[in-house]
């Protein structure tokens, strides 16, 4: 029953792109793509270990630095890169974090704000990758093997679900297996956890290092699809902040809100920007801004929350009733 | 030299404390990060200036007027926004103030557009202290003077009067504070009022030195939430010391190490320290 939704939900995303051709509507379906998954990622660490992070812009800057960087100096493939940036943004994960874990909520958080905050600076001003200018990838023509298609946006479509569908597959497997468990029991309390003998740091850390990569991989596919990146764009507090809004708008710490979340906040975003983003006068960033403060202020239990209590609702009408 | 960058460091130290102070009033009372609160600062940088623009008014008569309009929308933010989210689950006042931050510096770029502004006289501009081999700007100064006074009356009306003890008392526990017959929804409005004019009086004291742009509170905003951890949740002198820290670090590494890092430098001790004092210099 779980999985039928899934499938459902996974089959009617694949069949979108074709069934409508407009360009436009595919750019969105990609971005979605991406913020969704990449909402999966941050939800394994967040959602589930309950270890807030501010910061994941760091990974996936990494992810997106390494494919460019390698493709751009040395012509490596950025299917090679996407896979070295995953690994470098785990050993960075792994890293950074395990000093932070001794910090606890807010402290946590933070932290994860300051090291993306540091690597963004780091990145502005080192000038083999270019600095704060920002490397624009050179267009090739079109090739899988140079992750490169400039025909269709469908090629560039199937990779983002490709990457969705992984990054969904891993959060249902750890929520469903042990590690979801003992992740889960370390988010309610971090005390009774280790008095129950879960390691948690070693649990915290493999949550963050998935988490991580998988973030990683999308930072790649990113300036692959959109040819440019700069340290601003992919390591600023807007990435970070995106995944965290569309997951708590949706749904934190459940594999639908991402999905539900991103489903709302992209299209929002992007049509805004390409209806009124023209003016350069931020008129669609106020109405993007004040419809979040809309749907936290009237909806504070995010939208899955919504459908949790009209379920609840008609319980108590049936109790009343009996 | 090295003093003159100790000077510099402890002077924009202390203008970072206020609009930490005020940051850690609500995030110590309510437990909400508020993401707009840099953009606060932004709004009373730029009632200075249409103020001095328009009306011809010195940075330093706005002053009372910035910091009044300033704890108003304080006011205005938890009535509409903050009230309904404040027991809501997870991260969702996070959501709510971050949106909140995104419409007023886009509604502030829509009206006034992105370019850099300038209040350009005040009564101190231009005017230095020479004091040996130091040279002190007299608006860096009195900019630094004060905050540190706003962040005295501030801490003493927390500490001694009535209405501080009540704000202490709801911190601890919301519900005794109500069976102890305090109006927490008034306690909670006022921390917010409060928490406005510490950013309005920060803002108009600033306008002067830094230019006036929708950006211009986002950098102090992101520097307050790691000087309110560095000092500890909801603790005022340790928002005030980690902010004379942070100024230190920043003019220290700025000038030893090239100013593209200072921010980074300060990010940096704030995980450093946070390795020794895992709950701030001054938390428990």
């Amino acid at each position: 029953m779980k999985n039928r939704m899934l499938y459902g939900i996974l089959l009617a995303i694949l069949i979108l792109p074709f069934a409508f051709q407009n360009v436009n509507f595919q750019h969105v379906l990609i971005m979605f793509l991406i913020f969704a998954g990449l909402g999966e990622s941050w939800n394994i660490i967040t959602g589930f270990a309950g270890q807030t992070s501010f910061g994941h812009a760091a990974f996936f800057g990494i992810g997106a630095y390494t494919s460019t960087v390698f493709f751009y100096k040395f012509s490596v493939s950025p299917w090679l890169g996407m896979i070295l940036g995953a690994i470098f943004a785990a050993v960075v994960a792994a890293v950074v974090s395990y000093p932070c874990f001794r910090l606890k909520g807010h402290y946590f958080a933070i932290a994860t704000l300051a090291v993306a905050e540091i690597i963004k600076q780091l990145f502005v001003s080192w000038d083999y990758v270019e600095g704060a200018t920002g490397i624009s990838i050179p267009v090739k023509p079109d090739s899988f093997w140079l992750m490169q298609f400039h025909k269709s946006k469908i090629p560039y479509f199937l990779i983002a679900y490709i990457l969705f569908v992984i990054a969904l597959t891993v959060a249902v497997l750890i929520e469903r297996n042990k590690m979801g468990y003992y992740l889960k029991a370390i988010r309610e309390s971090h005390e009774a956890a280790e008095a129950l003998g879960i390691n948690t740091t070693r649990y915290k850390l493999y949550a963050m290092m998935i988490s991580s990569a998988i973030t990683a991989l999308f930072g790649s596919l990113y300036a692959q699809y959109i040819l440019y990146i700069d340290p601003f764009m992919v390591f600023g507090l807007d990435i970070s902040m995106k995944i965290v809004l569309l997951t708590v708008l949706g749904g934190i710490g459940n594999v639908y809100g991402p999905v539900v979340g991103a489903g709302i906040l992209i299209p929002l975003s992007e049509y805004t920007r390409a209806f009124l983003g023209g003016t350069g006068k931020g008129i669609d960033l106020m109405i993007y801004g004040a419809l979040i403060v809309v749907v936290a202020c009237f909806e504070p239990r995010g939208i899955l929350g919504l459908f949790k209590r009209s379920k609840k609702r008609g319980a108590q009408y049936v109790k009343t009733a009996a | 030299m090295f003093l003159q960058i100790l000077l510099t460091g402890v002077l924009i130290g202390s203008v970072y404390s206020l609009v930490a102070v005020g940051l850690t009033l609500v995030w110590g009372l309510m437990d909400i990060i508020n993401f707009a609160h840099g953009d606060l600062m932004m709004i009373s940088m730029y009632t200075v200036f249409w103020l001095y623009t328009l009306l011809n008014f010195d940075p330093f008569v706005s002053l009372p007027i910035a910091a009044g309009l300033t704890a108003l929308l304080g006011i205005l933010i938890y009535k509409f926004v903050i009230k309904r989210v404040v027991n809501a689950p997870g991260l969702m006042a996070l959501l709510a103030t971050f949106g909140l931050s995104l419409f007023i510096r886009n509604l502030a770029q829509f009206l006034w557009s992105p370019n850099y502004r300038f209040v350009g006289e005040s009564i101190l501009s231009g005017k230095r202290i020479l004091l040996a081999d130091l040279v002190i700007g007299l608006p860096q100064l009195v900019a630094a003077l004060g905050s540190i006074a706003m962040t005295l009356l501030i801490a003493l009306f927390i500490k001694r009067t009535k209405t501080g003890k009540a704000i202490q008392a709801t911190a601890q526990s919301r519900d005794i504070a109500e069976l102890m017959g305090v109006n927490t929804e008034k306690i909670y409005a006022l921390t917010f009022a409060l928490s406005g004019i510490c950013v309005g009086v920060a803002g108009t004291l600033l306008s002067g030195i830094f230019p006036v742009y929708p950006e211009s509170g986002a950098m102090y905003g992101l520097l307050a939430f790691v000087i309110v951890a560095l000092g500890g949740f909801g603790n005022i002198w340790g928002a005030f010391y980690a902010g004379i820290l942070i100024g230190l670090t920043e003019a220290l590494g700025g000038f030893y190490l090239g100013t593209q890092f200072k921010y980074a430098l300060a990010f940096l001790i704030y995980l450093l320290v946070l390795q020794f004092r895992p709950k701030g210099l001054f938390g428990w």
